[in-house]
């Protein structure tokens, strides 16, 4: 992974006793509540419903076990002993106090981390595929790329104060695992004849008017990378909307003008600055990739340790289970990738313990060389796990909660804090995805469902991003009471589609029962092998809306 | 471009403000926007600083005093509507109707390095002083501050950041070259 040199460490620093500045300002009175606002949002700071809520960055999502220790500590010693992963690959605590803040920062700092730029209208941390570096289905590895993207977003002196937050995504494989088509830019990897290159998207979001992003380039050459979204975010600084932040969105931009249009504004002021300074040069992204090198893999006989594993899965049902859900395939032979899953029946999904957490990084350091990734779906990857020792870190993963078998089923949902901590929500969000977890519990049925995203947030944000789940759940107020909205057909991934709303909401209470309906047709229409997502295509809304609002009798 | 729903405050005339890491008295009077079509009451004699509208119609007729005459951009009037004619500015001055309101980075960090300004690039209106840092390096050296905060307490923050990982005005090379 990426590791600080003195220069980075000094930038980092010279953040800490800014920000410890700045805090002792507020405090002493000497800044207003709304400038301090924006100053603590680029450090990741809301104050929240029940105190403030600090968002560390984890770029693209990799941590190793010393950061994991840390987090651990923090946790215990600043907050009530957990800490939250989210769906941006960042880790959340929900209870510091704000006077320790500054001591967090300097914590952290110790080990690489900080909470610079999650909030706030700037350019927020760089996401990417959990998998990347093992999947067998890479073009590129993100990474290098994503930790270039990350050094010229930090701190940028032109776009600290864009019209509305700036989210950018990259994708490395064929597969998009990074949801690139619901972020203001996403960037796909690409090839052309032998050349690396990128398709670049525009346009993308959530929110409460969710869009696809449009590509704007088909094939961008490796080396222009940073001086073309310099050019595309100089657009979006200057054209943006800062009038309505509902409206403030490069995705309204976009649709504004239009992607041909915004693509040539774009390309026109790219032109100006192709060759300047920020140009890749090949000693900078030979540079960037030394940081993401294989490990020290061993090597392995891979159809013998398949065997091997093959037959432990005979021996034990749930190893067999764990092995079916949890385990991803590896490009090189006799690895495995892991996810451990935070979501057991109960606990808000991506809570983790502090204890969880030191036994992350102990696992991490066990099995795969001390580091692990955090996922846009709130759970932990382990990526360079031995076949052979698959079945010790099942043992080891199920003795602290996180070897529920239940990965990309229906009870492995994203899901928001919802009204329970967020000042924003419209409903509760967590009592929804335990009642949905209690009610299907069965994992035989949730095998036999298949790959299915569950997505519910507390109000139209979309933090849970519900828009783009297979079902997503919304969270509305009517008359100051709590509501459900559901909607289906949504798609995060190369097929992105936006979810649509079935009808009138439910009430929390009803909420198990209506998935239930849901379910129920599909598995009564489904064909050999289609998922939800297919078979909602092939039928189409009516016929789940008819049976959900049938009339009883 | 688009404008603020609420039109900002218009730019007002500290008495002092830092210029190049010091502190000196203000030199310029900015004069604020007249509706459109009047003509502006320009002073005869002394260092003023126009609206652009004011600006583009009366730069000729004001050629003899060029070097007493600047212009202000609002936030919405970006590094081209003075464009070539930049080079020959002695000042030109950047609106910040809030701070919250960024696009003066991007018209002052283009009139430096597209347009060849070299004269006094003056932040005026409603900046923080924690944006100083982002400012130097879009190339304003001069920051007209209208608090009633003392400018003493606020230059410091002019370098809180010892050094940066991109390139910008003050740097023009990104750490990425200078580290290799
Ligand atoms: C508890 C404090 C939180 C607050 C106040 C908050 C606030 C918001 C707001 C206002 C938006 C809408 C932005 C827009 O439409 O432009 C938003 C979007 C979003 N938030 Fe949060 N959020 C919170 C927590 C979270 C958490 C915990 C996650 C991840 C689990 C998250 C992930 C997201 C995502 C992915 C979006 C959609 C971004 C898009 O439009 O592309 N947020 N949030
Ligand atoms: S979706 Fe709404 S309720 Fe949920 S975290 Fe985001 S802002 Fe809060």
């Amino acid at each position: 992974m990426y590791r600080y040199d003195d220069r980075d460490r000094a930038i980092l620093n010279d953040r800490v006793a800014q920000f410890r500045g700045q805090t002792q300002r507020y405090l002493a009175g000497e800044l207003s509540e709304e400038q301090f606002l924006v100053l603590r949002l680029q450090n990741g700071l809301y104050i929240q419903r029940l105190a403030p809520m600090l968002r560390i960055a984890v770029p693209y999502g990799l941590l190793n076990s010393t950061q994991l220790r840390r987090l651990a500590r923090i946790s215990r010693d600043y907050d009530k002993g957990y800490a939250h992963f989210t769906t941006r690959q960042n880790l959340q605590f929900n209870w510091p106090h704000l006077e320790d803040v500054p001591d967090i920062l300097a914590e952290l700092a110790e080990v690489e981390m900080h909470a610079v730029q999650t909030s706030g209208n700037c350019i927020r941390n760089t996401t990417s595929d959990p998998f990347a570096g093992i999947a067998p289905d890479e073009i590129a590895d993100p990474r290098p790329y994503c930790e270039l993207i990350r050094q010229w977003s930090s701190f940028h002196p032109e776009f600290a104060f864009l019209p509305r937050k700036f989210k950018i995504a990259v994708s490395g494989s064929q597969q998009d695992r990074a949801a690139i088509r619901v972020h203001d830019i996403g960037v796909q990897i690409t090839k052309r004849d032998s050349d690396l290159g990128f398709q670049i998207l525009v346009g993308g979001g959530q929110g409460r008017t969710p869009v696809i992003a449009e590509t704007i380039r088909d094939f961008l050459p490796e080396a222009d990378l940073l001086p073309y979204l310099e050019a595309i975010v100089r657009v979006y600084n200057r054209l943006g909307r800062r009038d309505n932040k509902y409206k403030a969105r490069i995705k309204i931009l976009v649709k504004a003008l239009g992607p041909e249009e915004f693509g040539r504004r774009v390309e026109e002021e790219w032109q100006q600055g192709k060759d300047g300074a920020e140009k890749l040069t090949p000693q900078a992204l030979q540079w960037a990739r030394s940081f993401f090198t294989a490990p020290a893999y061993k090597t392995f006989d891979g159809s013998a340790s398949e065997a091997a594993l093959q037959q432990q899965a005979e021996g034990d049902r749930a190893f067999a289970r764990w092995l079916e859900r949890n385990t991803y395939c590896h490009r090189v032979a006799g690895y495995r990738a892991i996810k451990l899953s935070t979501k057991p029946t109960g606990v808000p999904p991506g809570d983790v313990t502090d204890r969880q957490l030191d036994a992350i990084a102990d696992l991490a350091d066990a099995f795969s060389f001390g580091e692990a990734r955090v996922t846009h779906d709130q759970n932990v990857v382990l990526a360079d796990v031995e076949q052979g020792r698959l079945y010790a870190l099942w043992q080891q993963a199920r003795q602290h909660g996180f070897a529920t078998p239940n990965i990309g089923t229906l009870t492995d949902m994203i899901c928001c804090p919802g009204g329970d901590y967020c000042s924003l929500a419209n409903a509760k969000s967590i009592p929804v995805a335990e009642a949905i977890q209690r009610r299907f519990d069965d994992m035989d049925y949730l095998y036999d469902l298949g790959d299915l995203n569950l997505n519910i947030s507390g109000c139209m944000n979309a933090c849970g991003h519900h828009h783009v789940g297979h079902i997503g759940i919304l969270g509305v107020d009517k008359k100051g009471q709590e509501f459900y909205q559901i909607q289906l057909g949504g798609s995060a991934a190369n097929d992105a589609s936006l979810a649509r709303v079935l009808g009138p909401s439910f009430s929390r209470a009803e909420v198990p029962e209506v998935i239930g309906k849901i379910l129920d047709l599909y598995v009564q229409q489904r064909r050999t092998a289609e998922s939800f997502l297919d078979t909602y295509k092939r039928i189409g809304l009516q016929p789940f809306k008819e049976s959900v609002y049938a009339k009883a009798g | 471009m688009p404008k603020p729903a609420k039109p900002g405050p218009q730019p007002g005339n500290p008495s002092e403000l830092i210029i190049d890491g010091e502190i000196l008295p203000n030199q310029w009077r900015l004069l604020a926007q007249t509706a459109a079509g009047e003509s502006p009451d320009i002073p005869a004699a002394g260092k003023v600083i126009l609206p652009l509208r004011q600006w583009q119609a009366q730069r000729r007729a004001l050629t003899a005093r060029s070097d007493e005459i600047g212009v202000w951009l609002d936030s919405d009037e970006g590094a081209e509507s003075i464009g070539a004619a930049a080079a020959q500015c002695p000042l030109i001055a950047v609106h910040f109707p809030a701070f919250a309101d960024g696009r003066g980075f991007t018209t002052g960090r283009l009139l430096r390095e597209r347009f060849g300004f070299k004269g006094e690039l003056r932040a005026v209106g409603g900046f923080m002083r924690d944006q100083l840092t982002y400012l130097r390096r879009c190339g304003f050296n001069a920051y007209a501050f209208e608090g009633d905060e003392p400018l003493a307490s606020l230059h410091d923050s002019l370098h809180d950041f010892s050094d940066s990982y991109q390139a910008g005005v003050d740097q023009p090379l990104p750490l990425f070259r200078r580290r290799l």
